[in-house]
């Protein structure tokens, strides 16, 4: 394929660029000004990902647009950029979302709106670059950096108890990535001195040494999706982060760390991954049963979705770790629906918060008498929430549930029953919240959304009905990469 | 090689005829007109800063004063770093020492005497050289913590200095002492192939003095046990010289200990790399655990300097294999990477606090800083990216010189230690920069997260504005494009050892 333009480079630069820009230049006096280029960087980067929809070659299932530049010769890495089935639905859902983050920010920040602004563009660009890095080191680079926006944001913007959070998330996860570091530099060795993700599927490795990086990788991504018992850090991030961090935390940061099993886990320690699928399998259901059943206690809405969060990502490393095209491809599924849908509820409770400054269910009841538009909204939400078909949510569940059922019956059984805890925890909220009769005066006194939230909304619903009534063009980009990944996995890596 | 070849020593030369000529100089200069001091010392500094680059241009290793001194890439890529780092300190010390009337000639001079100290240790190819060179910048090092006759801190700062480094000078002089009644030399290269060759009178007198010299180089290190002087004086002295004692005297410790161990040493390495990895896990784990405790920022920066010498220790002894010097080179060009890194990273931050200080405020506390965003998104940015980099989070440059310890640990087959070990150690490692986090994200927290509680604007004079900023976006693009540092220590540690 012949591409003209560096795109890939341009996703990354340009959001990065233009926060960089907003940063040295905006000032909190003319925030206007600072939110409309702003919104002008996420539009374009988000212009600028569409040819990597357009211009990918379903059929191949190697590395397209690639880019590759010498970079540190010392240690043989290189800016090396490529994406894969695997990996262009990230792309263009992270400048998507940021465009939406940019929108939801847009009248509720009022403090340092330069910095904010300038925050999630870096942060967006970064992201990007995780996705589409082909070089381990580069991963590793914009894996790390993502920390640092996500930080301040967090810190600066946050709740009444944001120090806490914002230390909690940093130190966990990068207490898993700098294991994943030594792991790093121990494959660096093992391929003879390279840092390329493509040479290292290749590297023999016995077994022994396999599950030792196996189980690094393992702390890196499993506390970053994050999987139970490593999830605590998430329910205190999404409570205090503001919105729009809790948006890019949940549609997006989470699946760095999924992304992560496809690219390390399962294809650099194939023998390990099938030695050790039991603990993941283990895991997820734990995630998928237990936290489901922690999301219905919870009394406060940010809290309710964050363990619905995790649920919905213990599905997909469920799917991951069953070894079969349709749950790989459903896990995949699942995680751009869950980009959308739980952004969206997450927006949800913004769009409550900006105007009672409560999250607690108890404080709500009857809002659909007073925000019937918005109610209509969130039902759709909510209902993909918990995998109603036509909505974006059953496609990747039914998926996995399928690759489940296939690999063992009992697992799949027991996987299928969120079907129920997610529709419990998610329907009951919305009936508590939503209907009824109108609880108290505020909620008499709530107006119903404005252009800009019906917008953005808007967007994301459309968003999740297209995937959920037509998910071919997103099943069709990822199964060849799919179908490479596994038959890799299949064979045994061992000297 | 036994020629006198004075060209080989131009910069020292340089450096030491216009420290004098500016003490002399000074003596006609009236208070109000301090600056013409001022200009002429930085001028001497980019000077001798030239002609070490112009040397570095020529890639040659020559010998000068009959063997007594080396001139080679790794003594020019150090020095220079040295001679800058020394600029940019009296850059940032003028407004500080100005207001605090310790602005005079000596102070100036007595930092050119040391950046001249340093340049002789970094060049030393022979025991006595090495002990001359570690004196002159240690002597001028003292006098300059106790410039402030009046403050009772800092003289106590300067007494516990002196004292101590007596006794670390003591250490060295005593394990040359016995490596000379043992290999019957004073000159480094000698001394190897002496050892090698069994030329050796007693190899416990040997190994002894090994030991001894190890604990003189920790000391100057300030690596554990031998770190207790650190905190107290880094404490104490008066901001603008605890950045001159925490940057080129760093470079050349490490200068000092490659010649010594590495050039002198090398049949000895069995021995010593035991005695670096002890040192290194415990500087980790005291001056990073230290570290968090701290609420005062100079002292919990010199703990962290414990810690960030325990890193750089990790590569230090990782390299050597069954005598062979050029597998030393990757890991000693992995720890020469770390420790000018560092002392960029360190400029920073102390220029940050004397950045803030003003008359009557020092700004040392840590709460000090607070909504430092507030007052000035930039140099709270510059403060967040040193201490990123301090952490070792990427896209700073602190980031390739963690990986590139870790890269080092791993892949030197370690000598006396199993490569299992290795995996332990870097394990070790990376845990304890996570503690490390902990205390540089406080900071961050601290300047991003909480409110002013200090209104002032900032004054500071332009050149340190201009100076700082450079130093910040230093880290940052050095952060982004290190193959060309990566690649200079790299080669300059091989061509040291003969490639």
């Amino acid at each position: 394929m012949q591409n003209t333009l560096p795109w890939l480079s341009l996703a990354i630069w340009l959001p990065i660029g233009f926060g960089v820009l907003i940063a040295a230049a905006g000032r909190d006096e003319n925030a206007g000004v600072v939110r409309a280029v702003a919104l002008a960087g996420s539009l374009v980067s988000l212009l600028v990902t569409l040819p990597l929809y357009t211009g990918f070659d379903p059929a191949q299932a190697g590395l397209q647009f690639v880019e590759r530049a010498p970079w540190i010769e010392r240690l043989n890495a290189w800016y090396y950029l490529g994406i894969d089935g695997l990996s262009v639905w990230f792309v263009i859902l992270t400048a998507f979302i940021t465009v939406i983050v940019v929108i939801a920010g847009w009248e509720v920040i009022e403090s340092r709106v330069a910095q904010y602004y300038a925050s999630f563009l870096i942060l967006s660009g970064l992201m990007i670059g995780v996705f589409a890095a082909a070089d381990a080191l580069l991963f590793y680079i914009f894996f790390e950096a993502t920390l640092i926006p996500m930080y301040v944001i967090i810190g600066i913007w946050g709740g009444p108890n944001r120090v806490y959070a914002a230390f909690k998330f940093f130190l966990y996860t990068l207490a898993g990535s700098l294991l994943m570091l030594i792991a790093l530099v121990y494959l660096y060795y093992a391929s003879g001195g390279s840092f390329d993700l493509a040479a290292w599927r290749e590297v023999k490795i016995p077994l022994a040494a396999q599950v030792l990086l196996f189980l690094a990788f393992f702390a890196a991504f499993s506390v970053k999706v994050p999987m139970w018992p490593v999830h605590t850090w998430l329910p205190d991030a999404h409570v205090e982060a503001p919105t729009g961090g809790s948006v890019v935390l949940a549609a997006i940061m989470l699946k760095l760390g999924a992304y992560g099993f496809l690219r390390f886990s399962l294809p650099i320690t194939p023998d390990a991954a099938h030695e050790l699928s039991w603990l993941i399998i283990a895991l997820s259901l734990i995630a998928v049963v237990y936290i489901g059943f922690v999301a219905l206690v919870q009394t406060d809405m940010k809290k309710l979705v964050a363990y619905s969060s995790i649920a919905h990502m213990g599905f997909v490393t469920l799917g991951f770790f069953i070894f079969n095209q349709i749950g790989v491809e459903g896990a995949i599924v699942q995680m751009i629906s869950h980009g959308f849908v739980s952004g969206a509820m997450f927006l949800c409770i913004g769009v409550m918060y900006d105007r009672m400054h409560s999250r607690n269910i108890a404080d709500y009841g009857g809002v659909v008498n007073t925000m019937p538009r918005f109610a209509a909204f969130m039902m759709l939400f909510a209902m993909a929430n918990c995998g109603l078909p036509g909505t974006s949510g059953f496609v990747g569940e039914f998926y996995v549930i399928l690759g489940a059922v296939k690999f063992n019956f009992w697992i799949g059984l027991v996987a299928a029953t969120t079907l129920i805890l997610g529709a419990a925890y998610s329907l009951w909220m919305y009936k508590r919240v939503i209907f009824g009769g109108v609880a108290n005066s505020q909620v008499a006194g709530l107006a119903d959304i404005g252009g800009r939230e019906l917008l953005m909304l808007a967007l994301v619903a459309a968003a999740v009905l297209w995937l959920g009534v037509y998910p071919k063009p997103f099943t069709d980009l990822i199964g060849a990469s799919v179908a490479d990944l596994l038959a890799h996995v299949a064979q045994s890596k061992l000297p | 090689m036994d020629d006198m070849n004075l060209f080989a020593a131009a910069p020292e030369i340089v450096l030491a005829v216009a420290a004098m000529a500016i003490l002399v100089v000074d003596l006609f200069v009236a208070a109000p007109r301090r600056n013409v001091t001022y200009a002429l010392s930085l001028a001497a500094l980019l000077a001798t800063a030239a002609v070490c680059g112009l040397f570095l241009a020529q890639d040659a290793v020559v010998y000068a004063f009959g063997g007594l001194y080396v001139t080679d890439p790794l003594a020019n890529v150090l020095k220079l770093f040295a001679l800058l780092a020394t600029a940019l300190a009296l850059v940032y010390a003028q407004g500080y020492a100005r207001d605090r009337g310790i602005w005079h000639g000596e102070f100036m001079v007595l930092a050119l005497m040391a950046a001249l100290g340093v340049m002789v240790m970094i060049s030393a190819n022979n025991l006595l050289t090495v002990y001359l060179g570690l004196e002159l910048q240690a002597l001028a090092l003292y006098a300059l913590v106790a410039v402030r006759r009046d403050e009772v801190r800092a003289t106590e700062a300067a007494m516990k200095y002196f004292a101590l480094g007596a006794l670390a000078s003591g250490f060295l002089l005593y394990g040359m002492s016995m490596l000379y009644g043992a290999a019957g030399t004073l000159d480094l290269n000698e001394l190897a192939r002496n050892i090698a060759a069994g030329q050796v009178a007693s190899r416990a007198a040997l190994v002894l003095g090994t030991v001894f010299i190890v604990a003189g180089l920790a000391f100057k290190l300030g690596a554990v046990p031998f770190h207790m002087w650190l905190p107290d004086v880094y404490h104490g002295a008066p901001t603008p010289v605890t950045l001159l004692i925490g940057t080129a005297p760093k470079l050349a410790a490490f200068a000092i200990a490659f010649r010594l161990l590495v050039e002198g040493l090398l049949p000895l390495a069995v021995d010593w790399q035991q005695m670096l990895a002890l040192l290194a896990v415990a500087s980790l784990a005291i001056g990073n655990v230290t570290a968090i405790a701290q609420s005062n920022l100079k002292r919990m920066l010199a703990y962290s300097t414990i810690g960030q010498m325990g890193f750089m220790l990790l590569a230090m002894f990782s390299g050597v294999v069954g005598g062979n010097a050029m597998t030393a080179a990757n890991a000693w060009s992995a720890a020469m990477f770390y420790v000018i890194t560092y002392a960029i990273t360190t400029l920073g931050t102390f220029g940050v606090i004397l950045l803030l200080a003003r008359q009557g405020f020092e700004a040392e506390e840590i709460a000090d800083l607070k909504g430092l965003n507030r007052r000035s998104p930039w140099y709270a940015f510059v403060m967040l990216l040193l201490m990123f980099s301090l952490a070792g989070i990427p896209p700073t440059v602190g980031f390739y010189a963690k990986l590139i310890v870790l890269q080092a640990l791993l892949g030197g087959g370690m000598g006396a230690l199993g490569g299992n070990t290795a995996i332990w150690l870097a394990v070790v490692a990376v845990l304890f920069s996570l503690v490390a986090a902990y205390y540089y994200l406080r900071v961050v927290k601290v300047m991003y997260f909480d409110e002013p509680a200090d209104r002032e604007p900032i004054a500071a004079t332009p050149e340190m504005r201009v100076a700082l900023s450079v130093n910040g976006a230093f880290v940052l693009i050095l952060g982004v494009v290190p193959q060309y540092l990566l690649a200079l220590c790299a080669q300059a540690t091989v061509r040291a050892l003969g490639g």
